[in-house]
């Protein structure tokens, strides 16, 4: 792990220049257009602690800073009780801070309470890992319950509802219970109801994580169209990597109630700087070797060995084979992979490299100025 | 052989009886108790209204009631019965005693189906912006009305086993007529006639009860 950060301040400038390319969402974006550079929601230092009833004080988030603009797809990702509901629960002040600050459109929550923090909550939509509907309702009454609280007309509830389960595609639903769906369908009520109102904020805790991966990728496509259609910033909250590499444009990575790496999707992918980050990358793609593995390839592989980080500048043009003939180098793959995320390529490609010392060198060296370059 | 000229009359008679008595506690039981189970929930440390020291108070006025036998119960409520009714004999002085222990049977039932009401959905009406009062009334009570309903049937049938004892202290009704007749005359016939009047009643209100539940949990 020690040998990256080098390159992680390179990483770092070239995300920054990702930023100017198309980035999904925005570009398509037809509703109200997200003003670039406008943080809808900033946490400023904020920490949780519980004390336990024999008076055991344990800190649930420490000294979070983050910070979600507009229109974004904001992901958190970390492992059980990583504290990410809880970070979660704060931007709709369903958890508050034992200290730091949590503002929403530039107001400390802080001091909102009563009816002023139920108004705050009408344009804030949240769903629920187990869609918390109710079965004594009808589809149809789930998804008039806020609009029911926002204090609108019942001819224009019906209207409103119709036009939510279209969208959601439920439209020959409207009249059956929820316990009569299956999970997928339940969670589109759940969406449907939380954008009801149509909030500027959609909290998703856990969404798809009772879902089959199928389904994932149904509710995970819903999430991304009520982005784009409707403009909607979305924070996601999930321990599936897959499920922001699909979804989110930015990702923060909680362990242990700290947030250790934040970035761009694709960076985080493909240039891990901590190693819970690498962990949860890891067990997304294998297309890394882990240290053991390394160890035990040294054997077999005794010549020189390398592992490439793999973008834009390697895929699609002929660097890698252009570099092994200049220097006379010749190369095997030991193991590797490519994917794309966000239409990026990203992955990992480790090489075994033959050739005279001074050439494996000058070649690494070269190639080294293009892509990230481990040696082990 | 049953001379139903008599017996019909009389059996029909203390089932009316019996009616009175249940229908009347019932409801006072219903009313009070359904307002003291919602109370109970609502004041739970971590509740909408949630209240330790009223909470326990609640809970151990409750607990005082439910552990005495219904016998005990009406013997020593005696004067209140005299105070509210005038009397302490007939249907009506059976009302007070079995309201009050209906009452704390609903309460402590009404509490258990409000606790068993999925915590997610008292959060999802928390995110919606919901005020307290509406979680407690449009979300909890609502999500737990067909549990709540097979609750009140079953204290209405607890209630009409609690009469035949009424009828042990001169309470009438259909307890009442099976001690004159089936124990102090042996007549067993009048006891059989009893017997399928009060399974009938029984099965019916049971019956009743599923039927109108059933239209809010399913």
């Amino acid at each position: 792990m020690s040998d990256r950060s080098s390159a992680s301040a390179a990483a770092a400038s070239s995300a920054a220049h990702e930023q100017t390319g198309p980035a999904g969402a925005s570009a398509t974006t037809p509703g109200t257009p997200a003003t670039p550079g406008t943080d809808r929601i900033v946490l400023s230092g904020v920490s949780k602690t519980f004390t336990t009833k024999q008076g055991a004080t344990t800190a649930a988030l420490d000294d979070v800073n983050l910070s979600v603009g507009a229109g974004e797809i904001f992901g958190l990702i970390g492992r059980s009780g990583a504290g990410k509901s809880t970070l979660l629960r704060m931007i709709n002040a369903l958890e508050r801070p034992t200290s730091g600050t949590v503002e929403v459109d530039g107001v400390d929550l802080a001091g909102v309470t009563g009816d002023r923090l139920r108004r705050l909550r009408h344009g804030i939509g949240m769903v629920f890992q187990q869609f918390n509907l109710m079965n004594s309702r009808t589809v149809y009454g789930n998804i008039a319950v806020p609009l029911q609280l926002a204090g609108m007309k019942e001819a224009q509830i019906s209207a409103r509802v119709s036009e939510l389960l279209d969208f959601v595609g439920l439209g020959d639903k409207a009249f059956v219970k929820p316990r009569q769906l299956s999970g997928g369908q339940k969670q589109r009520v759940g969406i449907a109801r939380a954008i009801a109102n149509r909030p500027s904020i959609l909290l998703s805790d856990e969404a798809t994580s009772a879902l089959d991966p199928q389904t994932t990728g149904d509710i995970v496509a819903l999430l991304r169209s009520v982005n784009e259609e409707f403009g909607i910033t979305i924070v996601v909250v999930t321990h599936e990597m897959d499920v922001v590499s699909r979804l989110a444009d930015r990702v923060a990575i909680l362990s242990a109630g700290r947030v250790v790496e934040t970035g761009e999707i694709q960076q985080i992918l493909s240039r891990p700087a901590h190693p819970v980050t690498a962990g949860l990358v890891e067990s997304y793609t294998r297309t890394a070797l882990t240290e053991a593995e390394k160890t035990q390839l040294r054997g077999e592989f005794t010549d020189h060995r390398v592992s490439v980080t793999v973008d834009d500048t390697l895929v699609g043009t002929p660097v890698l084979s252009r570099l092994a003939r200049a220097h006379a180098v010749d190369f095997s793959i030991i193991q590797g992979g490519v994917a794309r995320v966000k239409n990026h390529p990203y992955g990992q490609l480790s090489l075994a490299l033959y050739g005279e010392d001074r050439a494996v060198e000058a070649f690494v060296a070269e190639l080294g100025a293009q892509a990230e370059v481990i040696r082990w | 052989m049953i001379d139903f000229g008599t017996v019909v009359p009389k059996v029909a008679d203390a089932l009316f009886e019996t009616l009175y008595m249940v229908t009347a506690a019932f409801l006072i039981a219903a009313v009070v108790g359904l307002s003291l189970g919602i109370f109970l929930f609502a004041t739970r440390p971590g509740q909408i209204l949630g209240n330790r020291a009223v909470h326990f108070v609640l809970n151990f006025v409750v607990n005082i009631f439910r552990p005495i036998p219904f016998i005990i119960l009406l013997v020593a409520l005696t004067p209140v019965t005299r105070a509210i009714i005038g009397t302490s004999i007939g249907p009506s002085a059976a009302i007070p005693p079995l309201a009050i222990a209906g009452a704390m049977g609903i309460a402590r039932v009404a509490e258990s189906n409000l606790v068993a009401v999925d915590p997610g959905v008292v959060e999802a009406a928390e995110a919606m912006g919901a005020r307290p009062l509406h979680i407690l009334f449009g979300f909890v009570v609502r999500e737990a009305f067909g549990p709540l309903l097979l609750s009140l049937t079953f204290i209405s049938i607890s209630l009409i086993d609690a009469t035949a004892v009424a009828g042990a202290v001169g309470g009438g009704g259909l307890g009442n007529l099976a001690l004159t007749y089936g124990y102090q005359r042996f007549d067993w016939a009048v006891m059989a006639l009893i017997i399928i009047v009060l399974i009938v009643l029984v099965q019916c209100v049971q019956f009743l009860g599923n039927w109108i539940a059933k239209r809010f949990i399913d």
